[in-house]
């Protein structure tokens, strides 16, 4: 019992921790646009804020924007992660694929992210397609490289307990590697997921044709209208949060068996 | 720092029996490393040659070959790689110290932990290319705002990774060092920042790959100079040429970024073998 309101107290403490400074910059925030401190364009009220999200969800159909961002993330974030994962097993337990492939994907993954944008416009224009195929990119690199390194440090232990037990190679693959790779390859996902994010607000910037967030973004700037770009950051990082605590929750599911054996 | 010595002499070793088949084998590996490449620009080649898919889409290696000794020859890629990079230094070093500093305090203090991480958090949800359409609301499109984005790239993995870090010190050794009657100072420097010392290399690598990325993106929104504006320039004017120029060196810079990081952190951490020898 002691144990649990010491635990109470302490979260109690976290948490008033944890607000003072946001509340301190939003009462900052507050005062210096009232005030007139700072130009009400750079940095308009609070007010104005919430009156340009209200406007924003009712009159111009945020959701549909935001769901629009949402699934094409989605979409790339499922070919890239699966693509990848199936492409880094090949390469972690094929001696000649790696021999083969790895080097080329390493000199390739050198070339920032983004730098593809102007490439992908060209090969696959600015529509949904262009769009998805970079958000995938995005997913597949560290999807890969995790993956790759998690099987490769699975235990030796293991791999000569599947050769004692005449595993077959499939055996091995769903007994051995992808087990062990498993909190790895969570890692990688996680960060694919983070990184398709990125690449979905990347690609809305630059392959600037449909709707989404990221479009609402730069419309906001366009028109100087700091609250509109305000808010449409606000939600980029709401579901980038939200993403985050997603694959959190699901990687802490998946690797829940790992708790037992600590 | 005898305590690391079982955990790293495998590495160690197999470092030096590298070095013994270096020649043979390597040779051997990078052959086979450039058999990829080699038959891929041999397919783009008969491609274009056979005009199978038009030049705008895929111009000839040929053409992108000759398109980078002009770009070098006249200077012209190496004075917007320039410009670039000294971007990146200054943005990477500003953001890499803010984020060294406050990966220490969250680490090393709950109460700073307390204060700090949920707003650090939240500010590190947005991806830092959301930013800068609202930095450039503020900042306009000059250096500060490549200097700013390129910083916050940097900032919040190197802050992270240095909290995590510190954090997984094992309790044992900070055990050792009251036993032996640290003083503060003594415990971080010598218990806890060696400790934590792979994982904020970690951070400063993906630091700098943030902020090369974040260079990348506000090069590609703002700018009128710099590798992220040829990438722009060349899409605009439909030269894939001069577009995969610059991808090219974008990639040969981020590749020699995070060799020099290798060596360096080699160099570093040489204490580690000293203690497997």
């Amino acid at each position: 019992m002691s144990v649990q309101s010491a635990l109470k107290t302490r979260r109690a403490v976290k948490i008033r921790r944890g607000l003072t400074i946001p509340i301190l910059l939003l009462i900052i925030w507050e005062v210096s646009s009232r005030t007139g401190l700072v130009d009400p364009r750079f940095l308009p009220s609070l007010e104005n804020v919430f009156l340009t999200a209200k406007r924003e969800l009712i009159d111009n159909n945020l959701i549909g924007e935001l769901s629009i961002s949402l699934s094409r993330n989605i979409a790339g974030f499922f070919i890239g992660s699966i693509v990848g994962i199936v492409f880094a097993t090949v390469l972690a337990l094929s001696r000649t694929a790696d021999a083969l492939i790895t080097p080329s994907f390493n000199g390739l993954k050198q070339i920032s992210l983004l730098a593809w944008i102007p490439l992908i416009s060209i090969w696959f224009g600015f529509g949904e397609q262009a769009k998805i195929v970079f958000v995938a990119i995005a997913a597949f690199i560290p999807v890969v490289l995790n993956t790759y390194e998690g099987m490769r440090s699975a235990p030796r232990d293991l791999i000569e307990v599947g050769h004692a037990l005449r595993f077959t190679p499939l055996q091995r693959i769903t007994r051995i590697f992808l087990p062990s790779a498993l909190p790895s390859i969570a890692t990688g996902v996680h960060l694919g997921l983070i990184y398709s994010w990125l690449a979905t607000v990347g690609a809305e910037y630059f392959l600037a044709i449909g709707r989404g967030v990221g479009s609402l973004i730069i419309a906001g700037r366009e028109h100087f209208d700091m609250a509109l770009v305000m808010v449409g950051v606000f939600i980029l990082g709401l579901v980038g949060f939200a993403l985050n605590r997603i694959a959190g929750a699901a990687e802490a599911y998946l690797l829940r068996w790992r708790r037992v054996v600590e | 720092m005898t305590f690391s010595a079982d955990t790293v002499s495998s590495a160690s070793v197999k470092s030096r029996s590298g070095k013994k088949f270096f020649t043979a084998r390597r040779a051997r590996r990078t052959a086979v490393a450039l058999f990829l490449p080699v038959s891929l620009t041999l397919l783009w080649w008969i491609a274009s040659d056979r005009g199978w898919l038009p030049e705008q889409i895929l111009p000839s290696p040929a053409y992108v070959y000759s398109t980078m000794i002009e770009m070098i020859g006249s200077g012209e890629i190496l004075y917007h790689a320039g410009v670039s990079l000294r971007r990146v230094v200054i943005g990477f070093i500003f953001g890499a110290l803010a984020g060294l500093a406050l990966g220490m305090g969250m680490g090393l203090s709950r109460r700073v932990d307390d204060y700090v991480r949920p707003l650090f958090l939240a500010f590190a949800q947005i991806p830092t290319l959301g930013w800068i359409p609202l930095l450039m609301l503020i900042f306009g499109i000059g250096e500060t705002l490549k200097i700013i984005v390129i910083a916050k790239g940097a900032l919040v993995p190197m802050a992270m990774n240095t909290a995590a870090g510190i954090r997984a010190v094992p309790a044992d050794f900070v055990e050792v060092g009251h036993a032996l009657r640290f003083s503060r100072w003594q415990t971080l420097r010598l218990i806890v920042l060696p400790g934590a010392a792979p994982a904020i290399f970690t951070g400063i690598r993906y630091g700098l790959t943030h902020s090369w990325t974040a260079l990348v993106g506000v090069e590609l929104l703002a700018s009128s100079e710099g590798l992220g504006y040829l990438l722009v320039w060349g899409r605009q004017m439909f030269w894939l040429d001069v577009v995969m120029v610059a991808m090219i060196t974008i990639g040969l810079i981020g590749f020699a970024m995070d060799k020099s990081l290798d060596a360096s952190e080699n160099y570093l951490q040489r204490w580690k073998k000293e203690g497997a020898d």
